[in-house]
């Protein structure tokens, strides 16, 4: 299985990795079952994405894709994040393995699902905005 | 400088040692004849071949007669198993026995063989990875056709109760195979004394090339062709002889059963001194029997951490190992066999195999202990799942 230089390089060099202690929304996806878990903690300003960090348990790909993933979003506003897919996350990466396709969507869950709970915390019901967050099929 | 590497792999593959390359060298430019033919260049490589199947036969105490010349460990395997299956199966005997933990090359022929109506009885294996040899002989019945158990498990090394099981079968009347590719070389094998009736063997795994093994079929017993054509392989496997890797072969285990109790006391220090080592990071745990497992065989979980991304780590810093993840073993679960010695998935997608051998130094060791630990520091501490063990 080859991975490009470019997963290589945001496994061995990941971006934002950590915690955020006043997140304004943290979302969980995963299970240590499958062996991935990624864990996102957003900070929002007036709309904006101004602090993203994750965790993340699993392979070089799921660490690669949730690295990615929060350069994609860090500093946007929130319909960009909303907007964003796994596949912008895949190409921004240079490709993934096809085995390896479910961890980029665990990356857009993540983002979803920290959105979901920033929403929540404010009041908000953010299924009308950002939609049911599936399970990851490969899990399932 | 160049990237120091520490290859800790040899459980997948071994490096060609240079006795191996030269022995075959000549068979590709000079005696490269047919070895049907009858003139000179097909005579030395016939002769050649001769010589190799002389050399397996002397490394497993049987004779040349007895020894067939495969592509692969896999091969011998599953030639083994389906021809058994076919040959006894019009004598009404339609059932296997075998364990949960075997290598894919017997599991996959078995599940085949089941679709096409075999009973197979899969028997357990205890935490610590080994068979118990009472299993089998309560298994066996009437219908048995053939027990098929791995002398030594290729991911926790683990040794099983080889001459017990064989002895069970013997009694019993049944024939009994095993799958010896990660043992041959590492342990004395004696397939008379032993009442084995089948072996295999693979030469990449004792310095050989890939591409070549060989199946042990004592004399007597009817195993179908594998391959229908020309003579070669007493007519069983058709196909012209594939000459250099044979030749090298026969070098290969020649090397590699000989002297086999000292080469095993350094290399079995060494190995205690990796897992002792290991055993050091808080939250890891050995998988297998401790002293009945190949001397260089350590395969440890280390949890909170994903298996893929350790290997990747290591390879970073020019460590060549594997792991039984969901994720190295390219399905959604983590490897059959840490599950069957009641590893959780979270444990086994954890875990490292590192496996030795006589080529490998002190000065490895010492390498991997240094920096296994900051690795497993780095990845825990972007581990939500060790977040969780922690507060556990």
């Amino acid at each position: 299985m080859l991975y490009s230089d470019k997963v290589l390089e945001h496994f061995s060099n990941p971006r934002n990795v950590g915690e955020i202690e006043d997140a304004d929304g943290i979302g969980e996806v995963g299970n240590a079952k499958c062996g991935d878990i990624m864990k996102m903690y957003i900070k929002v300003d007036k709309g904006i994405i101004t602090d993203v960090k994750f965790k993340t348990y699993g392979c070089g790909a799921a660490v690669a894709t949730s690295s990615m993933a929060t350069e994609l979003i860090k500093g946007k506003p929130i319909e960009d994040a909303l907007k964003l897919t796994n596949k912008a996350v895949v190409e921004a990466l240079d490709g993934l393995p096809e085995v390896k396709l479910h961890c980029s969507v665990l990356a857009e869950q993540a983002i979803k699902s920290a959105l979901s709970d920033y929403y929540t915390k404010n009041g908000i019901d953010p299924l009308p905005i950002v939609g049911e967050i599936g399970e990851c099929e490969a899990c399932h | 400088m160049d990237k120091r590497i520490i290859y800790a792999d040899n459980a997948a593959t071994t490096r060609v040692s240079e006795s191996v390359l030269n022995a075959m060298i000549p068979y590709f430019t000079e005696h490269y004849g047919n070895p049907s033919s009858i003139y000179e260049s097909g005579r030395e490589a016939k002769k050649a071949i001769e010589i190799s199947r002389e050399k397996v036969a002397a490394a497993l105490g049987c004779e040349p007669r007895e020894i067939y010349f495969t592509s692969c460990g896999s091969e011998a395997d599953n030639w083994a198993i389906r021809g058994i299956c076919e040959s006894l199966a019009s004598k009404g005997k339609n059932h296997i026995i075998t364990s949960v933990f075997e290598h894919h090359a017997v599991l996959h022929i078995c599940k085949a063989l089941e679709k096409k109506g075999i009973d197979v009885t899969y028997v357990p294996v205890n935490e610590k990875g080994l068979v118990n040899p009472e299993d089998i002989k309560n298994a066996i019945t009437d219908k048995t056709a053939l027990v098929t158990i791995m002398y030594a498990n290729n991911e926790i090394g683990t040794i099983q109760p080889i001459d017990e099981i064989a002895l069970i079968c013997k009694e019993a009347g049944v024939l009994f195979h095993t799958d010896a590719v990660q043992a041959v070389g590492h342990v004395d094998i004696d397939v008379k004394k032993q009442n084995i009736d089948m072996l295999s063997v693979s030469g990449h795994k004792i310095h050989a090339q890939k591409g070549i093994g060989a199946l042990y079929v004592r004399k007597g017993i009817s195993l179908p062709n594998f391959i229908y054509g020309g003579a070669q392989e007493r007519n069983r496997r058709a196909g012209t002889e594939n000459v250099p890797a044979i030749v090298g072969f026969g070098v290969a285990i020649e090397e590699a059963t000989k002297n086999i109790a000292a080469k095993n006391e350094k290399i079995i220090k060494m190995r205690n001194r990796l897992i002792d080592g290991i055993l050091q990071i808080p939250q890891t745990r050995l998988n297998g029997d401790r002293d009945k497992r190949l001397p260089g065989n350590s395969n440890i979980s280390i949890e909170g951490i994903e298996g893929e991304s350790l290997l990747l780590m290591l390879d970073m810093n020019g460590i060549c190992a594997s792991s039984g993840s969901a994720c190295t073993s390219g399905s959604l679960d983590p490897s059959h066999v840490l599950l069957a010695i009641g590893l959780k998935h979270e444990v086994a997608h954890g875990s490292l195999r590192l496996s030795i051998n006589e080529e490998t130094t002190d000065e490895d060791i010492d390498y991997i202990l240094e920096i296994l630990p900051g690795i497993v520091t780095r990845l825990r501490d972007m581990s939500p799942l060790w977040e969780k063990i922690k507060k556990n």
